[in-house]
């Protein structure tokens, strides 16, 4: 296949993907508003706010790292959704995935977090160190649920090529991991609710918080880019959970529907709980989440 | 209340009794007395609480007035107690070893009327007003207006009127 | 070692409103080398801004649009008119639907609303806050007190006329105003900047000598940089 007409459709991808972000992250804030008796922004708020963020007419950096900390987060973002195979069974949306391609992603979850905290380290602000170093600390938290339910699958089906594990599910609603494991499945799920930034584990994000956690020194372009990354990560760790337990998608509208309930789901549980603090969060996490990922490995052990 | 009066009569020659309200009696003893009496009423009366310490400029009579609000919130009842100072050496002994946080209320106080209060931790240091260089505002004989009129761009067209003689003359035009 | 003692006595005395850790000072380095610090030439930075120009015409005025649509506001309440905001972010006036959006730091707010009373203590974080903020930025001020005063016109410690001090672009008279005047500020403030006249960043710029000198003739501890972004 040409390689040029292969990037054309990455491209192409990545850029149904960005819109995807935005709209349903201007979708869910509406819901938020609608649930708690608001009429909510206009849907087409975060196009806008993007807008008027690349738009700012003078901007300062602290230093080399402070740019490539966002940079660092959006390769981050992008990373994840070139290796990965957006629809089942597509030559030209299955990306430059390859076997073995769930290590590297779950390698590129943690990789954006990093870049972010040496950028937001060299801004200066006391309370952005403070705002990265809670952040990892619930991230890593976060992590560690979902790397064990990626182990407990990669056991399951006896493969790291995420193709391979969406093959695995197709045929019957029946086949996909979520019915054949689901220990992996629910601690996977619980991780996601962390990793979306929505209540209860969003204090390290949260603007009303005293740090706007580590972004407190960005500001315009370098504020845009985090926010074109987050669109994008959103999608894209939706798509990733909906490979692995969903059963992957045959076309984008299966993609669409099945990547908003996913995403969906951390919003639902966001507006029914409220917060953790970092000190709860982490305990939280470590405990059942942890407990019932390593009961999936143990379950496909035995 | 009527038992501590009189013990405080005896003890510290309190003088100007009075009942300002209910559980709230006024009254007044000479500066030099005020850290003993408060120390006994802390002690052994049960007056736990400073509530706060203010100050009223005599200007007319050439004395600051000092007022310590001390509570008792077993029985709920207050003391207020006026001692007089010269407004020309205004110093006064500081109580903070009594109440620490005495010595916010004498910074306040150091800051808005000028009153000294030797030996309270960080007196000097500004409080509301910083790097004030004038007189002390909350001095009687500092002129706010002309002070605001030089500093503060007044903007023209503002009219301003005596309250008293204003209403006045809205309420009852036919008086004279 | 009188000569130095002189020499410090003079900076302190130069230097008796700033903060200890602001002072001239010397750090002792990993390896025993010595270190002199002036924080207020490394810590912040002593440059004058410069005013940005607009871009052509259409492009400019596209963008005008997205910034009137999506105002990021700095939580900074100055006075008594701040607890109008919080209402002004609940449902029964929901300002997100206008654009309206709270953030907690000024590098990422495009508003700042003097909210009511401006003590000169206040005018100073003010300002720095205000220096902060990035160029297209915009000043909603609350209440007659940013107008005349109010009824601390005459006081010792509030400022009369924030005009003098910061470029404003909408006045809400009223003591309070209520929040459905300042959701009619923040329209006022969409038409303005639609319309291209919201360039109070650049007027500061262009008038800085003038604004630095009112500031400076009522904040009397001036220990900051002129210009402190």
């Amino acid at each position: 296949m040409d390689i040029v007409k292969k990037i054309g459709f990455v491209l192409l991808g990545l850029f149904i993907v960005l819109n995807w972000g935005l709209l349903m992250a201007g979708i869910m804030r509406k819901i938020i508003a609608r649930v708690s008796m608001r009429r909510g922004i206009k849907i087409f708020q975060p196009y806008i706010n993007l807008i008027k963020n690349y738009s700012i007419r003078s901007q300062l950096t602290h230093g080399i790292m402070f740019y490539l900390g966002p940079v660092f987060r959006l390769s981050g973002g992008v990373g994840i959704f070139l290796f990965m195979p957006m629809i089942y069974g597509s030559d030209i949306w299955n990306n430059f995935s390859f076997t073995g391609d769930l290590i590297l992603i779950a390698y590129f979850m943690f990789f954006g977090m990093l870049g972010m905290a040496l950028g937001a380290g060299e801004g200066g602000h006391p309370y952005s160190a403070i705002g990265i170093s809670r952040g990892l600390a619930q991230f890593t938290a976060i992590e560690l649920p979902l790397t064990l339910a990626i182990l407990s699958i990669a056991i399951q089906y006896q493969s790291l090529s995420i193709t391979e594990i969406v093959a695995a599910q197709q045929g019957s609603i029946l086949n996909w991991t979520l019915f054949t494991n689901p220990l992996a499945t629910g601690a996977a799920m619980i991780s996601f609710l962390g990793a979306m930034g929505h209540s209860p584990f969003n204090v390290v994000m949260a603007p009303q918080e005293n740090p706007v956690g580590p972004p407190t020194e960005y500001h315009g372009t370098f504020l845009g880019v985090l926010q074109t990354n987050r669109a994008i990560l959103h999608v894209v760790e939706a798509v990733l959970y909906m490979n692995l337990f969903f059963g992957g998608a045959n076309n984008w509208i299966e993609l669409i529907v099945k990547t908003f309930f996913i995403y969906f789901w951390s919003v639902f549980v966001g507006m029914v709980f409220p917060r953790f603090r970092v000190d709860q969060s982490i305990p939280w996490l470590l405990k059942l989440p942890v407990l019932i990922g390593v009961a999936a490995i143990i379950v496909f052990i035995v | 209340m009527e038992n501590l009066i009189n013990k405080l009569q005896d003890m510290f020659a309190v003088k100007d009794v009075q009942d300002s309200k209910k559980n709230q009696i006024l009254l007044t003893v000479k500066a030099s007395k005020v850290p003993a009496l408060l120390s006994f009423l802390k002690e052994f009366e049960g007056f736990k609480v400073l509530v706060m310490i203010s100050s009223v400029d005599w200007i007319e009579i050439g004395k600051f007035q000092l007022s310590y609000i001390v509570n008792d919130p077993d029985k709920k009842n207050d003391l207020i107690i006026r001692a007089f100072i010269s407004r020309k050496e205004a110093s006064m002994i500081s109580i903070h070893s009594l109440w620490g946080h005495a010595s916010t209320f004498q910074r306040e106080i150091k800051e808005m009327y000028g009153i000294d209060f030797p030996g309270s931790p960080r007196v000097d240091e500004p409080f509301l007003l910083e790097g004030w260089d004038d007189t002390p505002p909350m001095r009687r004989d500092f002129d706010t207006k002309k002070y605001s009129e030089e500093t503060f761009f007044p903007r023209p067209g503002r009219e301003s009127n005596d309250p008293a003689e204003y209403m006045k003359k809205r309420l009852y035009p036919d008086e004279k | 070692m009188t000569e130095e003692l002189k020499d410090n006595n003079i900076e302190q005395v130069e230097d008796k409103f700033l903060a200890p850790e602001n002072r001239k000072h010397t750090v002792t380095g990993p390896e025993g080398e010595i270190i002199h610090v002036d924080p207020l030439q490394d810590y912040y930075c002593n440059e004058r801004p410069k005013a940005e120009d607009p871009r052509n015409k259409i492009v400019e005025k596209f963008l005008n649009w997205a910034r009137a649509e999506s105002l990021w506001v700095l939580g900074f309440g100055t006075g008594c008119g701040s607890i109008e905001i919080p209402p002004l972010l609940s449902p029964r006036f929901d300002a997100y639907r206008f654009g309206v959006a709270m953030r907690a730091t000024p590098r990422q707010s495009s508003v700042i609303i003097i909210s009511g009373y401006l003590a000169v203590k206040t005018l100073k974080r003010v300002i720095r806050s205000y220096e902060q903020m990035q160029n297209p930025k915009f000043v909603i001020a609350l209440g007659s007190c940013t107008i005349n005063g109010g009824m601390y016109w005459d006081s010792y410690n509030t400022i009369n006329r924030l005009d003098y001090y910061l470029p404003v672009d909408v006045y809400v008279a009223g003591c309070m105003p209520r929040p459905e005047a300042i959701l009619a500020a923040f329209d006022k403030l969409k038409t303005r900047i639609k319309e291209g006249r919201a360039e109070g960043a650049n007027e500061y710029v262009e008038k800085f000598d003038w604004y630095k000198a009112n500031q400076k003739k009522v904040i009397k501890n001036w220990n900051m940089p002129d210009y402190n972004w």
